[in-house]
C-alpha cells in the first residue's frame, strides 16, 4: 500500500464530485492522514485468508414469478426533479 | 399521562389495550411534550403531528373492535434514514432535504401494525456517517444531559428522543456503532441485533454489507418489546435471515450464575482516564456479583478494526451513494451537460464527511488499488470474524466500554481519524454481524463541571444468541439501575 498519496481531483472525477481546489488540498491532507491509519492492515497475515463479504451465510433468494402491485407511476414521478408528462426530464446524453 | 410517557412501553401498551387510556390521548400528549422539551434538545426533524394522530385513531378502533397490540400506543421516534410513506425523509442531506417517501419500510410498518404511533422522524449524521450528530445538513441536535454536549452519533435523534422522554422507543441504525455510542452518551439502551435479524427495506443504505437497524429505549425490555415487533425474514429484503424469531423478553434471569462473560485482553481498562476506568471496573465487578464467571478472551485484530471498517464501509459507501445523481428524486442542479450536471448536485448535495467517505471508498475500489486495500479489508474482517468465533468458545457474552469516554463538547474532534476512533470498541462486531449492545452503567462528571454524563456498558453475544444478550443485559439493568437513579436535566422541564 502507498499511503498518504492520493490524487483527488481524479478520484473526484470517478466518483461525480465536482471539488474546488481548497477541497482537493483539504481532503488530500486529511484522506492522507486515514490511509496512514489504514496502512497497519499490512501487518496482518492476511495471504492464505479467505475475504469476507458478509458474515452470516446466505444463499440466493428467489420469489415466485408472480405479478405484484407497484409503486404508483405518479408516486414516483412527482420527487423527480423535473419531469415532462409521464416522463424524467434529464439533460442530454448524445452529442448532436 | 406524565407517569405512561415516563413509564416502559409495556405499562402504555396495557392502559392502552384496557383502554385506560386512548392512544389518541396519549399522542396528544406525546406531541405536547415534544412541543415543550424539543427545542432545546433539537432530536427532530420533521415531527408528524397528524399522522400522529391517525394512526392513534387506528389504534383505537383496533382495541374497540378486541385487538390486543404489542405496542399499542407506544410513541416512537425514527431515525430519518428511514421511509415513512407521505412523510419526508431526508437523511439529514440537502440531497435529500425535500424528498417525500413514497412507500413506509418494513421494520417501521412492523412497529405501526403492531399499534406504535410515530412523533417523528429523527436527525442524524448525513446518511448516518458520523459519531456526533454534527454531521447533520439540517439540524443540531443537543445531549439532554449536557446541552452543550453531543449526543453521539450517528443515531443521535433517536436516543435523544427517547433520553429527553418525547419518544418511549425509537428506532436507530447501526452500521460501527451508530446505536450504541450515541445510546451510552444519552444514558438510554441500544440494540444491534445479529446482521439480517431486521428488514432494511426502506431503510437508505450507507454500508449495505454492515447496516442493521435496532431498537433504542430507556430498558432492555422495551428494546426486546420493539426487536420482537420487527425481526425476522421479509421478502422485500433478500438479506434478512429465514430463521424464526425465539422470544427474548428477558424477564426469566434474575441473576448470572452459570454466566461465563468475557473481558477483552486487548480492550484493557488502564487506556481509559482515570473516572471513567472505575465505573467499568464497577461494572464488572458488578457482572461478577450477579454470579457471573469472569472470563479472559483474546480479540488479537480487534485493533485493526477501525482501519478495516474505514475501507469496508467507505466503498459500500462510493456505490450505494452513485445512486444521488440528481435524475429521478432529490436535489438538481443543473450543470452545461449531464457529467456537469452530477457534479454539481452532488457537489452542493452533500456535506464534507460524506464527500470524504466516498473520495476514499472511490479509491479503494479504483484500477490498480482495489486488492491492496478492497480485499485486504474483507480479509482482515475474515481474521476479526474468526477471533470473534474462538472467544465464544469460551464465553457467552463479551463485555467491554461501548465508548472510550463520555459524550463530548461540540468541535472536540476537529481531524476526522479522531471522530473514527470514536467507533473503536463498536466496529469490531459490526464487522463479524454480532448482536451488540449498550446499557447505561454509571456517571461520570468531567473536571470543570457539575453535570453528571451517562457510560455504556457494551455486551456482545454470538451470532443469533440475542436471548441470551438480552437475558444477561436485563439481569445487570435490574440489579444495577443506573437510569433509574435519575434522568437527565431536560426532563425536569
Amino acid at each position: 500500500m502507498a499511503s498518504g498519496e492520493i490524487d483527488v481531483a481524479y478520484v473526484a472525477k470517478l466518483a461525480r464530485l465536482a471539488l474546488t481546489p481548497a477541497e482537493v488540498k483539504k481532503f488530500g491532507a486529511q484522506l492522507g492522514a486515514l490511509l496512514e491509519h489504514v496502512a497497519a492492515l499490512e501487518k496482518l497475515p492476511t495471504a492464505d485468508v479467505a475475504a469476507t463479504a458478509q458474515v452470516v451465510p446466505s444463499v440466493n433468494v428467489m420469489r415466485d414469478d408472480v405479478v405484484r402491485p407497484s409503486l404508483l407511476r405518479e408516486t414516483v414521478l412527482s420527487a423527480a426533479p423535473q419531469r415532462e408528462g409521464p416522463y424524467f426530464r434529464v439533460p442530454r446524453i448524445l452529442g448532436e | 399521562m406524565k407517569e405512561l410517557l415516563d413509564g416502559d412501553a409495556p405499562a402504555i401498551a396495557r392502559a392502552v389495550n384496557g383502554r385506560e387510556v386512548s392512544a389518541a390521548a396519549l399522542a396528544q400528549a406525546a406531541l405536547a411534550r415534544v412541543r415543550e422539551r424539543d427545542p432545546a434538545v433539537g432530536a427532530y426533524l420533521t415531527v408528524v403531528d397528524d399522522l400522529a394522530l391517525e394512526c392513534a385513531r387506528r389504534v383505537d378502533a383496533r382495541i374497540a373492535a378486541g385487538e390486543s397490540l404489542a405496542l399499542a400506543g407506544v410513541p416512537v421516534a425514527v431515525k430519518d434514514n428511514m421511509c415513512l410513506e407521505g412523510t419526508r425523509t431526508t437523511c439529514a442531506s440537502k440531497i435529500l432535504e425535500n424528498w417525500v417517501a413514497p412507500y413506509t419500510g418494513t421494520a417501521l410498518q412492523r412497529l405501526l401494525d403492531a399499534g406504535a404511533i410515530p412523533v417523528g422522524k429523527t436527525n442524524l449524521d448525513e446518511f448516518a456517517m458520523g459519531s456526533s450528530c454534527e454531521n447533520s445538513a439540517l439540524g443540531v441536535t443537543r445531549n439532554p444531559w449536557d446541552l452543550g454536549r453531543v449526543p453521539g452519533g450517528s443515531s443521535g435523534g433517536s436516543v435523544a428522543a427517547v433520553a429527553s422522554g418525547t419518544a418511549t422507543v425509537a428506532l436507530g441504525s447501526d452500521t460501527g456503532g451508530s446505536i450504541r455510542e450515541p445510546a451510552a452518551f444519552c444514558g438510554v439502551v441500544g440494540f444491534k441485533p445479529t446482521y439480517g435479524r431486521i428488514s432494511r427495506y426502506g431503510l437508505i443504505a450507507f454500508a449495505s454489507s454492515l447496516d442493521q437497524i435496532g431498537p433504542i429505549g430507556k430498558s432492555v425490555e422495551d428494546c426486546a418489546l420493539v426487536y420482537e415487533a420487527i425481526a425476522g425474514a421479509d421478502r422485500c429484503d433478500a438479506t434478512t435471515v429465514d430463521r424464526p424469531v425465539e422470544p427474548v423478553r428477558p424477564q426469566t434471569r434474575d441473576d448470572l450464575k452459570g454466566m461465563r462473560v468475557g473481558i477483552v485482553r486487548e480492550f484493557a481498562l488502564d487506556a481509559l482516564e482515570g473516572s471513567v476506568r472505575k465505573v467499568y471496573e464497577a461494572a464488572y465487578r458488578d457482572l461478577e456479583r450477579l454470579g457471573a464467571e469472569l472470563v479472559e478472551v483474546a480479540l488479537p485484530t480487534a485493533d485493526y478494526g477501525v482501519a478495516t471498517y474505514y475501507l469496508i464501509a467507505p466503498a459500500e459507501c462510493s456505490s450505494n451513494l452513485a445512486r444521488f445523481d440528481g435524475m429521478r428524486y432529490g436535489l438538481r442542479v443543473e450543470g452545461v451537460d449531464v457529467g456537469a450536471t452530477y457534479e454539481a448536485t452532488r457537489a452542493a448535495g452533500f456535506g464534507d464527511e460524506v464527500k470524504r467517505r466516498i473520495l476514499i471508498g472511490t479509491y479503494a475500489l479504483s484500477s490498480g488499488y482495489y486488492d491492496a486495500y478492497y480485499v485486504r479489508a474483507q480479509k482482515a474482517r475474515t481474521l476479526i470474524a474468526g477471533d470473534f468465533a474462538r472467544a465464544f468458545e469460551r464465553c457467552d457474552v463479551i463485555a467491554c466500554p461501548a465508548a472510550s469516554s463520555p459524550a463530548f463538547e461540540f468541535n472536540a474532534k476537529s481531524d476526522p481519524v479522531s471522530m473514527y476512533l470514536m467507533d473503536y470498541y463498536t466496529i469490531p462486531m459490526s464487522l463479524a454481524g454480532l448482536p451488540s449492545l449498550s446499557v447505561p452503567c454509571g456517571y461520570v462528571t468531567p473536571a470543570g463541571t457539575e453535570k453528571p454524563l451517562p457510560l455504556g456498558l457494551e455486551l456482545t453475544g454470538p451470532l443469533f444468541a440475542e436471548p441470551t444478550l438480552l437475558g444477561v443485559a436485563a439481569a445487570y439493568e435490574r440489579e444495577t439501575r443506573h437510569l433509574a437513579k435519575g434522568g437527565p436535566p431536560v426532563t425536569a422541564r
